[in-house]
């Protein structure tokens, strides 16, 4: 008999239903043969584990290879704004809520970690903790409003609620207001995370956030979160009728994301050692975690990375190189790049990649995905 | 550093927004907005806080002071509102008919005024008669940014359209830094400048009521161009179904570039109009783009009048807020009221 | 919501619809619309354009909230309950315009489904290549959803519903746009399901497919139900005939 693998599994408690009993069915494919009892696709999942271990053990030696304090300093920024892409990827590229405000939250956690050792004397380690508690519950509670709203009135929601925290740093005299805040400095050491000799230390607690982040993200993506996140991306309506409450699993996405954001604020101020509201809660910040995942690739976990990978350099150097003029040529190279890669590749480096691979993988195989291929490219 | 303050010690706009990457300087100080700031003003204006004869006067006079405050508050944030409404107008019909958030549309502004600067420097043409000069060359500008780059991006999927707007917007106001410095820049002898409209209890500058009238009036033809003209109705076909559009014949084309110009020209006319009290500097159409973002978002996108309204309850706000609450919080009192509404209103005010 | 509840309610029909209305401004899209759904049925809701079946549909499956009337599920009222707890307690329905997750696999599509009662991932890959088998997609798994034709779409969407196992599923057109080979495939999967012990609730435009498969009908126009009964007695009614062909046309016949 076809036993249906339906009828033999356990309910989830306080959901009564009657089970399809499938055994009588006669089983009848597209071509109208009988089939056999369907195995289920067996997916490369591990594959982008096995790719950060790659990317992790290059960075871990790279720092070491090239010892110039100027790329150090772009590798930590680029670790800090690929985590900060891929967190943001969480809630715009897998549940699809463009959000312009992340810049609050990487501000409420570089604020935390400053405060806390700036007034109090506590260690930015816990600081960092709590600033990531802080920009969660920040989340859950301009969530409830902001998830009323759909796509671009969503997005500049998220960009007010931004203004609205960045204008009360800005007045509120506990944290310095527009001041900002000088973070003391202290004696080297994992304990009061400060470095002042070497940016190494920099590097690799970097570095381990960041590898901690990507495998939230997928874990995310691979669970039942990340399939309702996309679900909801796709249409809230058909994520409904399948028992999906989107409210609240934006929600989770929200808080996820907000989490992680906090973490890597606090780990910027606790490299830069200043901070005030310009830097941190600027729209400039949010908006070039939204360029960088857009630029790599929408959705996808190695999208932030290789769009950090392009962006951080780029801007950094250009800065570096040309940006001591004070006459803006490092921003006019680094805008007109943007332009030339939303015009010619609006897909992300992924994308393209993507719809190479697969018109290699299904040349002649089948009519729809050949167009689908040339659709996307 | 706040260039255009006149008191950079006392000005807490100075400290809040001068710095802010990005978004960049707001010139508050010299807005000339009575109520709640400006050179020259505080003599003459009365104020509740801080001014020792108003303290003094009986209580009769304390309430007819009041009144009149609050008319002034109210009068200074319409005026303003009507500029930022003319500015939301042009982000709002490019975001209506295609969709495409332009993140440049505050360096449009920029380009405007810096236009109507340099014509009034160097050919002294003042910005009440060369307000046609910068429309039409915003109008170009828009238009070539379709042409040249919006075009590619208008039915790619996802963000690329902002992401390539927001390209622009980088350049555009690097450029202008690059060529111009991010000096502040006044147009100090305009026709308009230092003239007053003395209306009871109110003060109106001449520069913001000549902004207001400019900015209705522009707001006003560019929806009778729309619902009256050829090319407005096709606008309107194409802004509900392009592609019906383009089967009925339109060239769609032709019709979104048009509309980038269109919308370029809204803020080619606020820019001109804005340059007799506002300081001309790189930065100065960040803030505005901002607060348009907002007002397009409040009215519903696409709705002209919808922008004419919100842009008006935007000014207000902003003005009461920053009277009551302190000029740095004038924007988050902004910002507050565009989520409060949202609340009621999922879709703007007026969308539908 | 229990177990002892759920036997009570078994002697009771599935579905209970009672005087249910929606209004939009002065139009009443439903008024005041009663009909039961029992076990093991497939009952059909028909009705010109316009009549109201698929904001019928939004009501009792919880995208509209009915301006009154009583809409009661499995021995629980559901008036006014979200889509998703709806869906939970076994109620689930198609779209009549497909919303098929394009950026996800065929089989992620359906295995989204799954999750409701799947405790992981494994079981909801199981449950989505049963389901997948039942409604013939089963080859098409690794597609993007993007890339289906229009029937496939179809019946991804059933696979969609099937897989949160609903006892109660409603389909909204789900066979407009197909050609006759693909209708007769459609029609022989409802009777398939009605076989698996499913209820279903069909609305339908096409009546040489719906009359043969379904046990009752129901006939909405402008918002009332006009008749209920057998295809046969549906098919005879006056009321009808009138409203589907108009009231000159039946005068002249």
């Amino acid at each position: 008999m076809n036993e249906s693998p339906w009828k033999d599994r356990k309910e989830p408690a306080g959901e009564p239903t009657r089970r399809l009993t499938h055994g009588a069915l006669e089983r009848t494919g597209s071509d109208g043969q009988a089939l056999r009892p369907a195995q289920p696709v067996r997916r490369r999942a591990r594959a982008p584990e096995l790719w950060l271990l790659a990317v992790s053990a290059v960075v871990a030696v790279l720092p070491l290879a090239v010892n110039n304090v100027n790329f150090h300093h772009v590798l930590i920024m680029f670790l800090i704004f690929a985590s900060l892409g891929e967190a943001w990827n969480i809630i715009t590229g897998l549940a699809g809520q463009t959000s312009f405000g992340h810049a609050a939250f990487f501000g409420i956690g570089a604020y935390a970690a400053a405060v806390a050792y700036f007034r109090h004397g506590i260690s930015p380690w816990i600081g960092m903790a709590a600033g990531a508690v802080i920009a969660t519950a920040v989340s859950a509670v301009v969530s409830y409003p902001v998830f009323r709203l759909k796509g671009h009135y969503f997005a500049i929601a998220t960009l007010a609620v931004a203004e609205i925290i960045f204008q009360l740093f800005v007045s509120w005299s506990y944290v310095e207001g527009a001041t900002g805040i000088s973070i003391p400095v202290a004696a080297e050491g994992l304990a009061t995370f400060q470095f002042h000799t070497s940016k190494l230390p920099y590097c690799y607690i970097t570095l381990a956030a960041f590898v901690g982040t990507v495998l939230v993200f997928r874990r995310v993506e691979e669970s039942r979160l990340g399939y309702y996140l996309r679900a909801i991306k796709g249409s809230e309506e058909a994520a409904m009728a399948m028992g999906i409450n989107p409210a609240r699993y934006k929600l989770y996405a929200m808080m996820i994301s907000a989490f992680i954001t906090s973490i890597f604020g606090s780990i910027y101020a606790q490299y830069i050692l200043y901070i005030d509201p310009f830097m941190v809660f600027a729209l400039a910040i949010s908006m070039k975690i939204v360029l960088l995942t857009v630029l790599g690739g929408l959705g996808s976990v190695w999208g932030p990375v290789l769009g950090a990978a392009i962006l951080i350099p780029l801007s950094e150097y250009t800065r570096i190189l040309l940006g001591g003029t004070g006459k803006g040529i490092d921003l006019i190279v680094f805008g007109a790049l943007i332009v030339v890669v939303a015009c010619f590749q609006p897909q992300g480096i992924v994308g393209l990649m993507r719809s190479h691979g697969r018109r290699r993988a299904e040349r002649g195989v089948s009519g729809d995905a050949r167009r689908d291929a040339t659709a996307v490219a | 550093m706040h260039e255009g303050c006149q008191n950079p010690a006392t000005c807490p706009m100075g400290r809040v927004l001068s710095r802010r990457p990005g978004w960049g300087a707001v010139p508050e100080c010299n807005t000339g907005n009575p109520a709640t700031t400006g050179k020259g003003t505080k003599t003459n204006v009365p104020s509740l806080r801080g001014d020792p004869r108003r303290r003094r006067s009986p209580l009769v006079h304390v309430a007819v002071g009041a009144v009149g405050v609050v008319l002034q508050v109210l009068t200074s944030g319409l005026m303003m509102g009507f500029v930022y409404a003319l500015v939301a107008v042009g982000l709002s019909i490019i975001w209506g008919v295609m969709d495409v958030i332009n993140f440049a549309h505050g360096e449009f502004l920029m380009v405007s005024m810096y236009s109507a600067f340099w014509l009034y420097t160097l050919l002294r043409l003042d910005p009440l008669f060369s307000w046609p000069i910068e429309m039409a060359i915003v109008f170009a500008l828009g238009y070539l940014t379709y042409k040249v780059i919006i075009r590619r991006v208008v039915d790619a999927p996802g963000l690329a359209a902002l992401l390539a707007t927001f390209g622009l917007s980088l350049v555009l106001r690097n450029l202008a830094q690059f060529l111009w410095t991010p000096n502040y820049r006044f147009l100090n002898e305009t026709l308009v400048t230092d003239k007053r409209l003395i209306l009871g209890p109110v003060v109106l500058g001449m520069p913001q009521i000549v902004a207001a009238i400019g900015s209705v009036v522009m707001t006003i033809l560019v929806f009778y161009f729309v619902q009256r003209t050829r090319m407005g109705r096709a606008i309107q076909a194409t802004s509900l179904d392009k592609d019906a559009a383009k089967l009925m014949g339109i060239d769609t084309e032709k019709v979104y570039a048009f509309t980038f110009g269109l919308g370029g020209a809204c803020v080619g006319v606020a820019g001109a109009l804005l340059s007799s009290f506002f300081p001309v500097h790189p930065e100065s159409g960040a803030l505005y783009s901002l607060l348009a973002f907002v007002i397009v978002a409040l009215g519903g996108f696409g709705n002209i009048k919808g922008a004419l309204q919100a842009g008006v309850i935007i000014g207000v706000a902003e003005a009461l807020g920053g009277f009551y609450l302190g000029t740095q919080f004038k924007y988050a009192v902004v910002f507050l009221i565009y989520l409060l509404v949202m609340q009621v209103r999922p879709s703007g005010l007026f969308g539908w | 919501m229990d177990a002892t509840d759920t036997r009570a309610a078994n002697a009771r029909p599935l579905l209970e619809v009672t005087g249910l209305t929606m209004r939009f401004g002065n139009l009443a899209a439903n008024d005041n619309v009663t009909f039961n759904v029992h076990r093991g049925e497939i009952v059909a809701l028909i009705g010109p354009n316009g009549a109201g079946k698929t904001t019928c549909f939004n009501c009792v499956s919880g995208f509209l909230r009915p301006t009154a009337g009583r809409v009661v599920f499995d021995g629980i009222d559901i008036t006014g309950m979200r889509p998703y707890h709806i869906c939970r307690l076994g109620l689930t329905r198609t779209f009549q315009i497909v919303k098929t997750l394009g950026d996800m696999t065929v089989e992620e599509n359906v295995m989204t489904g799954a999750f409701l009662r799947a405790p992981g991932k494994r079981e909801a890959r199981e449950v989505a290549a049963e389901v997948l088998e039942l409604t013939g997609l089963l080859d098409k798994r690794a597609k993007p959803g993007r890339s289906l034709t229009i029937a496939e779409r179809k019946r991804l969407e059933i696979a969609r519903a099937l897989a949160t196992r609903p006892k109660l599923l409603m389909l909204d057109e789900a066979m407009a746009g197909l050609n006759p080979t693909e209708i007769k495939g459609a029609m022989d999967l409802c009777l398939r399901l009605r076989e698996a012990g499913l209820t279903l609730v069909v609305v339908e435009h096409i009546m040489e497919a719906i009359m043969p498969i379904s046990d009752r009908v129901i006939v909405l126009s402008s918002g009332e139900k006009i008749a209920e009964g057998t295809p046969e007695e549906v098919a005879a009614n006056e009321d009808v005939i009138k409203a589907y062909l108009g009231e000159k046309y039946h005068a002249a016949s």
